[in-house]
């Protein structure tokens, strides 16, 4: 083997044996013995739940870890043979941009608000090279046209907010590929952007790793993600690196338990063929539109239409799913539907009866029918109240007395799978899950005839969602309850749902069965939105491609 | 599998017990706090039992033993009317303590009820809010002397005329608040639960507004206490005869050059008193603020 084929074949980092504990003595161990490697011109995807260290193992490669509160107790991290732990901060300065470089999750966040975009991407140029400012220009303006952002003269001049998120993370690419480093780090650098701009971002990580040979350590919770970008597979766990190895080999013979159950969590982009629900109906929305109007003094008025003449109609026992992406009005529908917003024009009809949006008593007696649970269970439940009152709130409103109400909740624990002891404890002490099960058995207490799900397994992992998703299910036969669950995931309204409509800019462009919707779409949008999908050519539950 | 349901971001109760030195350096950091709640409780204390401390009626004309200095019978000696210091230091510790408790409770108990209007009703919030503006753009020394003026100085005047002025800075804190977490999910889930209005209030919305209040309760005590003494001092607060620490040293401004102690014991109390408070209410900043409480 010649000295130039080994130095390729040398990977650019190295982790080995990386231990990280929380600070002072004796404090817990967040990392024990990651080993990982990134060859140059490779992907390698770290996937795991929240709390399995993948980004802290991120920020241990960057020297980001807060020495207050987070210390290195072992093993080192080699980049191009020098290792990162024992660099002085002065020499980690310099190599950060040049060999190693990090895209952030944020794309709001991680660009300064008031700095044009030309400014912050010329710092770094300005810290680590000689270049005079016309090169410093004519370099910024190439980098800005090799990740396709239009008109890149006008980019220059901008302000952060002037462009959308899928631009903004374009800058931060531009920004962290400038210097042309060995290696590149993304930190879920797609989970706070819409499918549709997702997919465009990765395919310009992969299409500029590629351009630049750039070694990529990819940090993602997200399985579909895995299947689109990566070379090789770490999975970790709780600190730990579970198995690692290609990609194909991670997906389709996964060794480890852990893998095996995470992977088959993921849901299928394909429904199953269902029975279509045959009960009556019990909620119907003919016309439906809410206006935002803001009126403001000496400025033209502005006006947004968040729904416009929306029908929907949902029988007992069934689940009908509305998808769409970031602003596409379905959240603003469910709460016109559930009330916390008054629509602007149409006609709610729950079983038969029209609900009317007077105040007082009239407007809260349709609570005891119609229930929601919200998106965040880590802000859905008040953090002083114990668990038992915060589920017995809703019937003691309606004059239900305390034990009666108790009673009930206790019921609703096992139904919930929940120890009933956890009536008496604080919402902190519950994982996210947890926390959801406990919103879910809230809004079952009022034995509602329809359930309003806004995005209610977004904030959840994979495997906690699978639960939920069959907790939900599970509710649905027990208690015929007709459910209307928003989501923006396709996997998981292809799991669940029997019925979807697809919501863009306000208007629902399509509804059907799930299985007519999401395997043979008719509307453009609907077929976009589907081809967009990460990973939608891999059938995870049965480790193997479709 | 339930020990997947456990995992979650790391929390900071499992940070690992503090070693030697951050024991020894929280040690020497809390020196302060200590000293200042012992401070204050020396003055309540003082408040309190003011007749068995004090040596002498606060308000005994001596002629004979005008302008002493610290003697057996007199500790800090006497002012001009042949008064004894010690003993007015004393009683005046009754005055301040009364005038701060009595702002505080007042100040803060109407500024939580208008901030709780003005931040859940919308309709409300216009006209409170510029009115409270309005109240912030005058001085508050300016409108307690305007207050006392027109209605003649009492205890009660003076605690109308210092509590006034402190209601707006309660006001804007507790509208601040409510209208943070009223947008919070848990209150949206409160009124889908069909909670009545009164329910939403008490139940989710004004816990949140203690940890802050409190923090502000200190200041508006400590600042109660500085304005009633800037009132007497100007000679508009209370009568003179009324042992009180800033009429003393208005009293003694004249004696200064002759005897400073006059002006300089009072003012040590008072000095004293506002510094403990000021640390108690850091302190109770530090402890309240959740994002303070995260970074220790």
């Amino acid at each position: 083997m010649t000295a130039v084929q080994k130095a390729a074949d040398d990977p650019v980092l190295q982790i080995k044996g990386l231990c990280v504990a929380l600070a002072g003595r004796g404090g817990k161990q967040l990392l024990r013995d990651v080993d990982i490697e990134v060859k140059a011109g490779e992907i390698t995807c770290v996937v795991g739940e929240s709390g399995s260290g993948k980004s802290l193992t991120a920020y241990s490669v960057m020297g980001l870890l807060d020495p207050e509160s987070l210390r290195c107790t072992g093993g080192e991290i080699m980049i191009e043979g020098e290792n990162v732990l024992t660099a002085t901060p002065r020499r980690l300065r310099e190599l950060r941009a040049t060999s190693m470089s990090l895209i952030f999750q944020e794309p709001m966040t991680a660009l300064n608000p008031v700095e044009r975009i030309g400014d912050q991407i010329e710092e770094v140029l300005e810290i680590h090279c000689s270049d005079d400012a016309r090169t410093r220009r004519r370099r910024i303006l190439e980098m800005l046209e090799a990740v396709h952002l239009p008109d890149p003269k006008r980019i220059f001049d901008s302000y952060p907010h002037q462009l959308s998120g899928g631009q903004r993370q374009r800058v931060i690419i531009c920004m962290a590929l400038i210097l042309n480093p060995k290696l590149l780090i993304a930190d879920e650098p797609t989970t706070a952007l819409d499918v549709s701009t997702q997919k465009q971002i990765l395919a310009l990580i992969r299409e500029l790793q590629q351009k630049f040979n750039t070694a990529v350590l990819f940090i993602t919770h997200d399985f579909g993600v895995v299947v689109d970008v990566a070379d090789n597979v770490v999975v970790m766990n709780q600190g730990e690196v579970v198995e690692a190895g290609p990609r194909d080999t991670i997906l389709r013979t996964p060794r480890n338990d852990y893998t095996r159950m995470l992977v088959s969590s993921v849901p299928s982009l394909v429904p199953r063929s269902r029975k279509s629900v045959t009960e009556d109906v019990v909620l119907s929305i003919t016309g439906l539109s809410k206006t935002f109007v803001r009126r403001r003094l000496l400025r033209p008025t502005t006006v947004v239409e968040a729904a416009v003449d929306c029908d929907l109609t949902l029988h007992r026992s069934e689940i009908l799913g509305i998808v769409g992406q970031s602003g596409s009005g379905k959240s603003t529908l469910a709460r016109c539907i559930i009330g916390l917003e008054t629509p602007s024009a149409g006609r709610i009809v729950l079983a038969g009866e029209e609900l009317v949006n007077a105040r007082g008593n009239a407007f809260r007696e349709r609570f005891q029918r119609i229930q929601m649970v919200f998106q965040d269970p880590y802000r859905s439940l008040n953090p002083r109240v114990r668990v038992g009152e915060s589920i017995i709130e809703g019937p003691t409103n309606f004059g239900v007395p305390r034990t009666v109400a108790m009673q009930r909740a206790k019921g609703l624990m096992e139904l919930v799978d929940l120890p009933v002891s956890a009536l008496d404890r604080f919402p902190h002490q519950f994982s996210g899950g947890q926390r959801q099960r406990i919103s879910i058995a809230r809004a079952l207490m009022m034995e509602p005839e329809v359930l309003v799900a806004d995005e209610a397994v977004s904030a959840l992992d994979v495997s906690v969602q699978a639960r939920i998703l069959k907790l939900l299910e599970s509710i649905r036969v027990e208690t015929g309850v007709g459910l209307l669950f928003i989501t923006h995931d396709l996997r998981v309204a292809a799991e669940i749902c029997d019925r979807v409509i697809v919501m863009n800019k306000g208007r629902v462009v399509e509804h059907g069965s799930a299985e007519a919707v999401l395997v043979h779409p008719r509307d453009p949008y609907t077929r976009a939105l589907i081809d967009a999908a990460p990973g939608r050519h891999w059938d995870f539950r049965n480790f193997r491609p479709l | 599998m339930s020990s997947l349901e456990e995992s979650g971001p790391a929390r900071y109760e499992d940070a690992a017990p503090p070693g030697a030195k951050a024991v020894l350096r929280a040690a020497v950091t809390s020196i302060p706090a200590w000293l200042a709640a012992a401070v204050m409780i020396c003055v309540v204390a003082m408040a309190i039992s003011a007749p068995l401390i004090a040596t002498a009626s606060p308000t005994a004309i001596a002629p004979a033993e005008r302008l002493l200095g610290p003697t057996s019978t007199h500790f800090l000696g006497t002012d001009a009317l042949g008064r004894d210091t010690f003993s007015r230091i004393v009683y005046g510790s009754r005055l301040s303590l009364t005038v701060g408790a009595g702002v505080t409770l007042f100040s803060v108990g109407i500024g939580l009820i208008i901030g709780v209007f003005a931040g859940y009703f919308r309709a409300f919030d216009m006209v409170v809010m510029r009115a409270m503006d309005g109240l912030m753009a005058i001085p508050g020394i300016l409108l307690a002397i305007a207050l006392i003026a027109l209605t003649g100085a009492s205890l009660t005047t003076v605690l109308v005329a210092i509590t006034v002025p402190e209601i707006p800075r309660v006001v804007r804190l507790v509208r601040g608040v409510i209208l943070n977490v009223r947008s919070e999910a848990f209150v949206e889930a409160a009124i889908t639960l069909g909670s009545r209005t009164r329910r939403i209030l008490w139940r989710h919305l004004i816990p949140s507004t203690v940890a802050p209040l409190t923090v502000q309760a200190t200041f508006i005590f400590a600042s109660a206490i500085l304005t009633e003494s800037t009132l007497s001092f100007l000679g508009a607060g209370l009568p003179s005869e009324i042992p009180s620490w800033g009429n003393m040293m208005a009293d003694g401004r004249m004696y200064f050059q002759l005897k400073p102690g006059l002006v300089f014991f009072p003012g040590f109390a008072l000095a004293m008193t506002l510094l403990s408070v000021n640390i108690l209410g850091d302190v109770l900043r530090d402890r309240l603020d959740p994002k303070m409480e995260k970074r220790t």
